[in-house]
C-alpha cells in the first residue's frame, strides 16, 4: 500500500532550515494498524501530511498503490486526497456553520455525487458512529468525542483505502478517547488500513505496529506483542 | 458549474457576512447608479440642446448686422451697419447656386399691442418671406404660413403660435379670424407651434406688409437661408464669401468680424457634436472610475472573506476539493455581489431619470434624460467584468493556501 524510501523533508526557518525528517523508510501493507510514536518535534505529524499528500517531502521515493507520488499538480493531489485518503484531525476540523451531516457529505460533493444520493450515504455512516439523532446539530452542540465521531465518519464516507488520524484523541478525556479507539479499530477491521500519529503510549499500544521516531529518524519499528485493538 | 449546491455554498458564505456583503454590494450599486444618472443627464443636455438645435434647418445660415470696428475707405469706426432689401434681392441673386431656401426678417418690436376682443397681449412682430417656414421649421398646426402671395400683394394676413392663440382666442379656433396689431387688422391664416421655446413668442406677418403698414421701408433687420451644395468646411469659404459682398455694399472692411455676424448652423453642429463627445468621454471616465472604487472595495471584502476562511479552505482541500473548485466559489461569489448589486444600482438610476423626466418639464437645454438599452447592457457586461476582476486576487489566493498550513493547529 505505502513504500516509502530514504524520505527526506526540510522546513526553512528564517535563513536557516530545519531538518524535519532525516531519511525514513518504511512499508505499510493494506489492512495494517499502525500508529506513529513520537515527542513533539519528532517529525511524525510532517510524515503523515507528506503520506497524505498535504505536504511534498525534497528527497526519496514514496509510492502509494506502486504509483510514485512525486511532484503532483494541486489538482492531482486533490484526487488521490480524494480516492484514497480520510483525514482525521486532533481539532476535528469540521465546518462549524454546516450540521453533522453536511459536514459528512462534503467529500462526497467534490466527488460529484448528487444531493440525494450524499445525504443517504452521510446517514449511512452517522449510524455507523451512532449519532443518527444528531444529524442536524451544528458542531457547537456537539461534544468532543461527538465531533470526532462525525469527523471520522466523514473520513470513512469516501470508502477511503487509508485513513490518517493526526492526533485523534489529543482534544479528548480518556473514556472518550477509548471509544474513538474502538471505533478506528473497527474500522481496521473492516479491511482498511489506519495510520494514528499519537504521542501517548496508551494509545499506540492500541494499535498492531508502533513506529517509533525521534528527531526525523525512525527510532524503533516493531510489532505490538499484545495489541489492545486484538482484545 | 451552476449547479445547485455550488449556489447555496456562496449564498451560505454571503449569509455569514450580511453586513459587510451589504455596504460592499453598495458601493458597486453606487457606481453604476452614478454612472447611470451621469450618462441619462449628459444624455438629457444632449437631446436638450440637439432638439433646440433642429428646431431650425441645421444647414440653415443667419446673417445679423453689428457695428464696425474698423476705419475703412475714409469711414470712420463704430459705425451701425444697416441691412435693407437691396442686401435681400442681392445676396439672393448672386449666390442662387447655393441658396435653397431664403428670407429676410424685418422686427416690429413689441411696442405694438396685438388685440382681439377684449383680449390683448405683446408679443414681437416679424415681416417675413415664405422662406422662413423652410429655415425656422415651425410646426404648422393649423392653417398655412405667410406665402408668396401674401408677401406680393401686401396682404394683412397674420400667424401666431398656439401659445398665442391660446391667450387670444381661448377654445376658439383662431383661423380666418381678425385681429388688431397696432390698430391695424389683420387676418389669422395659421397657427404654428415650435420646439424652441423662445421660437413661440414671436408673431408673423408677410415682409412687404409689415415694411409698409409700421414705417419700416426698405429696412431689413437680418437674413437667413439655408446652404445647398457645400460641405461643412466649404461653408465657412462661403462665409468668407458673403462677408465680401457685404463689405463691398456697405462699405466696411471685409475683415472686420464684428460688422456682421454670420452663424452658420452647420459649424455649430460640429461644434455641438464635438462637444457632446468631450461631454461623453468624460462621464464614462467618472463612472468608471466611480465603479473601480466599487470593485475595490468587492475584491477587499473577498480577501477579507478568504483570509478569514483560510482553515476551512484548508479543510476542504484536505477532504478532495480542487484548487479549480475553490477559485471559482470565490470568483462566483465575487461575480455574484457585483451583478446583483450593479443591477439593483442600473435599475434605481434607470427609475432615477424616469421620474426625473416626468416631474420636470422638457425645456430648450434638458429634455427627457435616458439611459438607453445600448449602455445599460454594456454597464451589466462591465459588471461582469468587474466581478471577475475582484475576485481574481483573492480567488488566486485561495487556491494558494496549502492544507498542510490552513490546518496547523494554533
Amino acid at each position: 500500500m505505502i513504500s516509502i524510501k530514504n524520505l527526506h523533508k526540510s522546513y526553512p526557518i528564517g535563513q536557516s532550515s530545519l531538518h524535519a525528517l532525516k531519511g525514513i523508510s518504511f512499508d505499510i501493507n493494506d489492512g495494517e494498524l499502525v500508529s506513529v510514536m513520537g515527542s513533539s518535534g519528532s517529525g511524525k505529524s510532517t510524515l503523515l501530511n507528506i503520506i497524505g499528500l498535504l505536504d511534498s517531502y525534497d528527497n526519496g521515493t514514496y509510492y502509494l498503490n506502486d504509483l510514485l507520488m512525486e511532484n503532483l499538480s494541486e489538482t492531482k493531489a486533490a484526487y488521490y486526497r480524494n480516492k484514497y485518503f480520510g483525514f482525521v484531525f486532533q481539532s476535528f476540523n469540521l465546518i462549524a456553520y454546516k450540521n453533522a451531516q453536511e459536514n459528512i457529505a462534503l467529500p462526497l460533493y467534490y466527488q460529484g455525487i448528487s444531493r440525494k444520493k450524499r445525504n443517504i450515504m452521510a446517514m449511512e455512516y452517522l449510524d455507523k458512529v451512532g449519532l443518527r439523532d444528531w444529524a442536524h446539530h451544528l458542531p457547537s452542540e456537539l461534544s468532543g468525542g461527538q465531533k470526532q465521531r462525525i469527523a471520522i465518519a466523514r473520513a470513512l464516507v469516501t470508502k477511503p483505502k487509508l485513513i490518517l488520524a493526526d492526533e485523534p484523541t489529543g482534544a479528548l478525556d480518556s473514556q472518550t478517547s477509548y471509544e474513538v479507539m474502538g471505533l478506528l479499530t473497527d474500522i481496521n477491521k473492516q479491511g482498511i488500513t489506519v495510520i494514528i500519529v499519537t504521542h501517548e503510549r496508551e494509545i499506540s499500544e492500541m494499535t498492531n505496529r508502533i513506529i517509533r521516531l525521534r528527531d526525523g529518524m525512525i527510532l524503533e519499528d516493531k510489532p505490538v506483542e499484545k495489541s489492545k485493538a486484538n482484545v | 458549474m451552476f449547479s445547485i449546491d455550488r449556489w447555496q455554498e456562496i449564498f451560505i458564505t454571503i449569509g455569514k457576512n450580511k453586513l459587510r456583503s451589504a455596504l460592499t454590494a453598495f458601493s458597486v450599486a453606487w457606481g453604476i447608479f452614478m454612472l447611470i444618472i451621469l450618462l441619462g443627464a449628459g444624455q438629457g443636455l444632449q437631446n436638450g440642446v440637439m432638439e433646440n438645435f433642429e428646431s431650425d434647418a441645421t444647414n440653415g445660415m443667419w446673417i445679423y448686422s453689428g457695428i464696425t470696428s474698423k476705419e475703412h475707405d475714409g469711414l470712420q469706426s463704430n459705425r451701425y451697419i444697416q441691412f435693407n432689401n437691396r442686401d435681400y434681392d442681392e445676396t439672393k441673386r448672386i449666390n442662387s447656386e447655393n441658396i435653397e431656401y431664403s428670407n429676410a426678417t424685418v422686427w416690429v418690436w413689441s411696442d405694438n399691442l396685438i388685440t382681439y376682443g377684449k383680449e390683448s397681449v405683446n408679443y414681437d412682430i416679424a415681416g417675413v418671406y415664405s422662406g422662413a417656414q423652410e429655415i425656422e421649421k415651425n410646426d404648422i398646426v393649423k392653417g398655412r404660413f405667410i406665402n408668396k402671395a401674401d408677401c406680393d400683394e401686401n396682404k394683412k394676413s397674420v400667424v401666431i403660435s398656439e401659445k398665442v392663440r391660446k391667450e387670444l382666442f381661448k377654445d376658439k379656433n383662431a383661423i380666418g379670424e381678425w385681429i388688431s396689431i397696432g390698430g391695424i387688422p389683420f387676418k389669422v391664416v395659421g397657427i404654428y407651434i415650435s420646439d424652441s421655446n423662445r421660437d413661440n413668442d414671436v408673431v408673423y406677418v408677410p415682409f412687404s406688409t409689415a415694411q409698409r403698414s409700421f414705417s419700416l421701408v426698405n429696412r431689413v433687420n437680418n437674413l437667413s437661408f439655408t446652404i445647398k451644395g457645400l460641405t461643412t468646411e466649404e461653408t465657412e469659404d462661403f462665409e468668407k464669401t458673403l462677408r465680401k459682398q457685404f463689405a463691398m455694399r456697405h462699405k466696411f472692411d471685409p475683415t472686420d468680424e464684428s460688422a456682421i455676424y454670420i452663424h452658420n448652423n452647420l459649424v455649430s453642429l460640429k461644434q455641438i457634436n464635438a462637444m457632446f463627445a468631450g461631454i461623453s468621454a468624460f462621464i464614462w471616465l467618472i463612472g468608471i472610475g466611480t465603479i473601480i472604487a466599487g470593485i475595490v472595495g468587492v475584491s477587499n471584502i473577498m480577501l477579507i472573506v478568504v483570509k478569514e476562511r483560510t482553515k476551512e479552505i484548508g479543510i476542504r482541500k484536505a477532504i478532495g476539493a480542487t484548487p479549480w473548485s475553490i477559485i471559482s466559489d470565490i470568483l462566483m461569489e465575487a461575480i455574484l455581489i457585483t451583478t446583483v448589486a450593479g443591477y439593483f444600482g442600473l435599475v434605481l438610476g434607470v427609475a432615477a431619470l424616469e421620474i426625473f423626466s416626468t416631474l420636470v418639464p422638457p425645456s430648450d437645454f434638458f429634455r427627457s434624460p435616458q439611459a438607453n438599452l445600448q449602455i445599460a447592457l454594456s454597464a451589466t457586461i462591465l459588471l461582469i467584468i468587474c466581478g471577475t476582476i475582484a475576485g481574481f486576487v483573492p480567488a488566486r489566493r485561495a487556491a494558494a493556501i496549502k492544507p498542510i498550513v490552513a490546518l496547523r493547529d494554533e
